[in-house]
């Protein structure tokens, strides 16, 4: 009993109210003619869509930055190699793999830019990384329009030039995550493929952070004049989480779009950051902390919530309330986090 | 010579964007006419919003993004005023005092926000905007014809609550102070009336900074820690900050909207702060300094640009919607720039 009143004191108060929320719509959905197991399995494919992307926050947490408001950048490096592959027309787990490397090569260098950028502004790095994405995504929406792909999917049937607003995964990669050893349960599916994917990445970044590289990030964030006299290079340390937290970005839409079955181009890139830093905020990460705890259980509180609400409110209330609340959640989070951070800092 | 040099070097911005404007009203061949009378009008409706933000940074409190809970707090008393058919002058001046008084409960609470996060003041403010949108969706989405009041029912959806995205004006408070006074110079008309208000506004915000609140909220931007020191309040010299700016921005979304005549309900506010801030760096201003002469000159570099983008990007590229995002592109980019340059020479300063 006591570990528990322990616990909830450690627990931030907007998680807390999430939580108590969630539950309570689950006890709602229990007197609606909601089915649960449906809206189960769709919480689960959601979970598995935005994890890996909600995981691009910890390196630069870690590293002293906070969350990576920059996280359009990695996405348009994701975009990128998505399209190449398509254009090329590789189709199923092969188009995928080669779209994941060709987003990795990207992203990493990418992210060595944006690196180099963030060290040279530091203490503004939130603002600048959030308007370097909004100008990389206005600048690849013009570019969207202009670069030479031809393949017929991907560009408007009329005058054959530029890609379209969103372009349908089916015939390539879409779903190959999805369906890999797949199972169903009575109407629970579980999206076996894509939970492992998030999985893997989440223990890929667990055991980085095991290592000196690691380590030296880490240190870097939590006192960085104690890492410089341990001897830690701690811009090199800052680049690195930069760019890594960049490659998961990349990655993370490309998980996103399999899952969705669309790869949506132009404005939509926009609408990824605040909901994964939401996430990870609303997982028990502060702006100056975070673990692959928070991004698991931030994932899955969010994305839950956001799945059950819209059928389960729609019953009480009429139109769209989610998206509402969406937007009021999400931020309402970073805004409490932002405003907390100084004393813990003291 | 040197000075020459220096004098281009800290107008870097300015001149580049004079340049692209130049070189877009060329390609595009824009009939002078035209621009100029779009331009002028533009700047009759846009300055005021854009004056807005000009306390918070002499404060020191960098580029106020939650300009946007003003623009939210004008709009709603226009919802207000069109719905109790207070029509032409009378209903703008309803709407301003209505306006102003949300506002100023908006600027409090952004105030004492803003005051939790010294320091990290500009991603602040634009998250407020973001969280302050979504309470106002709730609000006019959901709310409204339901728990609070509203009678005209072809503003509200079919079911009788939320309201349309659109609400126009005509009839009621369309062009209310354009129309009150129009000289005619050729083909190009000129509104009296707003740029005797956005005037006016200059002269307010220069005589501020001459009283001792003025000194009191530049000392406070110059250093808080000497401020507080010399037994300045800070924290309420800032909320005062926040305040101000916010019904300047209510008021100045009210000039902005009976320009426009039509009400995007769920649209109009969202792109305020980001083209107001836009115009104001491309004016030459830093996220530190910032003067009356930027957000004129801003306003007018900027929305040249605006206006004949799309077309230039039409002659260019072929496709209209190129220049729509270059325009956009640069919007942002200036920011990102301008807030690149904060971060940078605050570092040198440091060191």
């Amino acid at each position: 009993m006591n570990k528990l009143f322990d616990l909830l004191k450690r627990v931030d108060i907007p998680t807390l109210i999430i939580f108590v929320f969630l539950i309570s719509l689950f006890i709602l959905a229990a007197f609606t003619k909601v089915s649960i197991p449906s809206l189960l399995s769709d919480s689960l494919k959601r979970i598995g869509m935005n994890g890996v992307l909600v995981l691009a926050m910890v390196p630069t947490i870690r590293s002293g930055i906070g969350p990576n408001f920059g996280l359009p950048i990695g996405i348009i490096g994701g975009l990128i190699g998505a399209l190449v592959s398509m254009q090329l027309g590789l189709v199923g787990y092969f188009g995928f793999w080669v779209s994941v490397l060709l987003a990795i090569v990207l992203c990493t260098a990418i992210g060595i830019l944006y690196g180099w950028l963030l060290e040279r502004v530091r203490g503004q790095e939130m603002m600048v990384g959030t308007y370097m994405g909004y100008s990389i995504v206005a600048f690849m929406s013009i570019m969207w329009l202009l670069l030479p792909f031809s393949n017929p999917d991907m560009v408007w049937a009329i005058g054959g030039r530029g890609l379209r607003y969103t372009l349908t995964l089916q015939d390539y990669f879409g779903y190959v995550l999805n369906n890999f050893l797949k199972f169903k349960v009575g109407r629970l599916e579980v999206p076996t493929g894509l939970l492992l994917f998030f999985v893997g990445a989440c223990l890929v970044v667990y055991i980085f952070f095991k290592t000196r590289m690691g380590l030296a990030i880490d240190l870097t964030g939590q006192n960085e004049r104690y890492a410089i006299s341990s001897g830690v290079n701690t811009k090199r340390a800052r680049l690195i989480a930069v760019v890594l937290s960049t490659i998961i970005g990349g990655v993370g839409i490309i998980v996103y779009a399999q899952s969705y079955g669309f790869l949506q181009l132009y404005q939509a890139p926009l609408f990824m950051t605040f909901p994964a830093v939401a996430s990870i905020l609303i997982g028990g990460a502060s702006i100056r902390r975070a673990s692959i705890t928070n991004v698991v259980v931030g994932t899955i509180a969010f994305q839950t919530l956001l799945t059950i609400a819209l059928p389960v409110l729609s019953q009480v209330t009429r139109g769209d309330i989610t998206e509402v609340m969406r937007l009021i959640v999400s931020n309402g989070m970073i805004l409490y986090a932002l405003t907390r951070a100084p004393k813990e800092a003291n | 010579m040197e000075k020459f040099k220096r004098i281009l070097v800290s107008n870097a911005v300015p001149i580049a964007f004079l340049a692209l404007s130049i070189s877009a009203v060329l390609v595009a061949r824009i009939p002078p006419l035209f621009l100029v009378s779009e331009i002028v009008r533009r700047l009759s409706r846009n300055t005021f919003l854009v004056l807005s933000l000009l306390i918070p940074i002499v404060a020191g409190m960098g580029l106020n993004f939650g300009i946007v809970l003003g623009a939210m707090a004008g709009q709603a008393a226009m919802f207000f005023v069109v719905d109790w058919k207070i029509k032409d002058i009378p209903g703008v001046i309803v709407a301003m005092i209505l306006g102003s008084v949300i506002a100023t409960l908006l600027g409090w609470l952004a105030g004492l926000v803003l005051n939790r996060a010294k320091g990290r003041e500009m991603i602040t403010s634009m998250i407020l905007g973001f969280f302050a949108n979504g309470v106002y969706q709730l609000i006019f989405l959901f709310f409204i014809g339901s728990i609070i009041p509203f009678k005209t029912r072809q503003f509200l959806l079919p079911e009788g609550v939320g309201l349309r995205n659109t609400v126009d004006l005509y009839g009621s408070i369309a062009s209310a102070l354009n129309k009150v006074w129009i000289v005619r110079i050729g083909t190009v008309r000129v509104f009296v009336v707003p740029i005797l208000i956005t005037v006016g506004l200059c002269f307010l915000i220069y005589f501020l900074f001459k009283t001792k609140l003025g000194q009191d909220i530049r000392a406070v931007g110059q250093d808080m820690h000497i401020a507080e020191v010399a037994g300045i309040k800070v924290n309420k010299i800032r909320i005062i900050a926040v305040i101000m700016s916010t019904v300047l921005a209510a008021i100045g979304q009210i000039i902005y909207l009976q320009d426009i005549s039509t009400i995007n309900t769920y649209n109009s506010h969202e792109q305020v702060g980001l083209f107001s801030i836009a115009a104001l760096l491309v004016g030459g201003a830093s996220t530190r300094r910032a003067s009356i002469w930027n957000a004129i000159i801003g306003v007018l570099l900027f929305h040249t640009l605006f206006v004949v983008a799309p077309s230039a990007g039409n002659k260019l590229f072929g496709q209209p919607q190129v220049g729509e995002f270059f325009r956009e592109f640069l919007a942002y980019a200036v920011i990102a720039f301008a807030l690149a340059m904060h971060g940078w020479s605050a570092k040198k300063g440091k060191h």
